[in-house]
């Protein structure tokens, strides 16, 4: 069997972006940048899968800038087999990146794809979704565990309130939370060896994908900044300015 | 060009995420249809027809939605959507599972967790774990939208809206629902909660995480929430996590104990009115979107806090 992992390259998610002074978007010029946490989460499934011999190939698969390699290097030095960049300067929507996703799906034919739920950068959590109803396959997002069996996945999912165990026909498409497994950190040598593994380039155009944005973005601004309030010396002072002051108990 | 709002429920009773989502539709300028797609779900729809501002209640009862899987919701709506401007759904987990899929099948972008209207076809949201708000405009024909529940107000009762039963589409037999565990609890929703108190990893451990914060919250009626540190460290389910990738809150008053304050936990919880800090550190974060502080021991001050209230 194999899997499909889309990983994306964005701001490390440590760094706290600024608002450009014009609104035109973020400043993400010289910043950190990193494999989105939940893609992560992603390619460690894909390659536990492998390494419990339910896989057999772990392909990553990156859409963006030719910087992206980087990522599909990262996704390899934790064990995936291959790379494949869709490489474009154009802005990528969800829509799109599902679009480019799917095409690599037609050719590629895995059984499984395994997409983080979100990324951290636009916040969307679209991507999975799309892909699945772009295929006609089933979703299982927002997993927290995921077993293969007789052509079918069960995956436990994350709910309002609790959990939930879903059996997908496969293909299908997972999108990872964040208890699903914690990633590993990819050794020295195997970072050396990611190097060497295979990586393919190729353009939306090649995939006969258009990927024009349905969003425009008319501006990015500083969300209303919360200012610190006061220190209170103890618990009978907190009591008073809840009851008294704020009015909240 | 009308509005429709995908309901979410449990075919019993209508879930308090879609008066706030039926709120955010009435900005759009519209009537107002509801759908509520389950099985055995007529209560539900008769709830829907009592919410202020709904023209019309749209009810598909069928077997093959009483899970309410996204792929079968999904291709019911896709077969709706001709008559409608906007498909609105809450911003939770259910609507975020869902909403992308509606769009990708009808070919249009999806705009995710809107915190504002501007006009019909531009909306606010937050990027960036809510360090930064975007206004889009969408080019699409229809906008398929997640709305993030506190940012708008729930719609009130008084309506009286009609109710249209529609045919189901075809069951698609993609997913089957094995097991649903819900956690029974006695508390206020996370989401709807006027008051939440808050644990962080500076807890320790899952007995003093239920051992300090439960008899607070049950004095003030709070609901019990999370940051991810306590979820990773296993003190508590991950349904109490309050942040970027965890639930959006906006209570009246937020007791945050042993929370230092990630920016990732601050993206869930800064638009509540009040926020109360309790943290040994007082370099921690949290104190910067604090309205109240307080410097100390929380083993000691949460069981004292608990006895003055």
């Amino acid at each position: 069997m194999k899997i499909l992992v889309p990983v994306k390259r964005v701001v490390d998610y440590n760094v706290k972006v600024r608002v450009k002074a014009d609104g035109s978007g973020v400043d993400i010029a010289n910043v950190k940048m990193s494999m989105n946490p939940f893609d992560e989460i992603g390619v460690e499934e894909a390659v536990r899968l492998k390494e419990a011999a339910v896989a057999t190939e772990v392909v990553a698969v990156s859409c963006g800038l030719a910087a992206s390699q980087e990522t599909l290097r990262a996704a390899m030095a934790m064990g995936a087999d291959r790379g494949i960049l869709v490489e474009t300067d154009a802005e990528l929507q969800p829509l799109a990146v599902a679009k480019l996703l799917k095409a690599v799906c037609d050719k590629e034919q895995p059984q499984l794809v395994i997409c983080g739920k979100q990324a951290i950068d636009d916040d969307a959590n679209q991507t999975g979704q799309m892909l699945a109803a772009l295929a006609g396959w089933p979703q299982a997002t927002f997993a927290s565990k995921v077993s293969i069996a007789d052509g079918k996945a069960s995956v436990m999912r994350e709910i309002d309130g609790g959990v939930e165990t879903l059996s997908v026909t496969l293909p299908a498409v997972v999108t990872t939370d964040l208890r699903l497994n914690e990633p590993r950190y990819a050794t020295l040598p195997n970072i050396m060896k990611a190097k060497k593994k295979p990586l393919e380039t190729v353009k939306p155009a090649d995939l006969g994908v258009d990927v024009a944005p349905r969003l425009a973005t008319l501006k990015v601004s500083e969300p209303a900044q919360r200012k610190a309030g006061e220190m209170v010396a103890d618990v009978a002072q907190l009591v008073d300015k809840l009851k008294n002051v704020a009015k909240v108990i | 060009m009308a509005i429709l709002v995908i309901a979410e429920h449990d075919n019993q009773s209508l879930k308090a995420a879609t008066l706030n989502t039926v709120g955010a539709a009435a900005q759009l300028g519209g009537e107002v249809h509801v759908l509520v797609a389950g099985a055995g779900c007529g209560a539900v729809g008769e709830a829907a027809t009592k919410i202020a501002g709904v023209a019309k209640v749209l009810v598909c009862d069928a077997p093959h939605y009483e899970a309410q899987g996204a792929e079968n919701v999904a291709e019911l709506v896709k077969g709706l959507a001709g008559g409608y401007s906007h498909i609105l759904a809450a911003a939770t987990p259910a609507g975020k599972n869902m909403a992308p899929r509606v769009a990708a099948l009808l070919d249009v972008a999806q705009i995710s967790e809107i915190v504002a209207v501007e006009a019909p076809d531009t909306f606010v949201r937050p990027i960036y774990a809510g360090n930064a708000l975007a206004t889009v405009k969408s080019a699409d024909a229809v906008k398929v939208i997640t709305v993030r529940t506190t940012a708008f107000e729930a719609a009130g009762e008084g309506g009286a809206a009609a109710v249209e039963s529609v045919p189901a589409a075809a069951d698609l037999g993609l997913s089957a629902l094995v097991s649903r565990e819900l956690v029974k609890s006695e508390r206020p929703e996370l989401g709807a909660a006027k008051v939440i108190v808050a644990g962080g990893r500076g807890l320790g451990s899952a007995e003093n995480f239920h051992g300090l914060l439960e008899p607070l919250a049950d004095k003030l009626g709070a609901a019990i929430g999370a940051s991810r540190a306590a979820v990773d460290a296993g003190y508590c389910p991950n349904d109490y996590q309050v942040g970027q990738t965890g639930k959006v809150v906006a209570p009246q008053l937020y007791i945050a104990v042993g929370v230092s304050g990630a920016i990732q936990h601050l993206a869930g919880m800064k638009d509540s009115k009040v926020i109360v800090a309790i943290n040994k550190d007082p370099e921690a974060p949290i104190f910067q979107v604090a309205d109240y502080g307080l410097v100390g021991d929380l083993f000691q001050v949460v069981p004292e806090l608990t006895a003055a209230i």
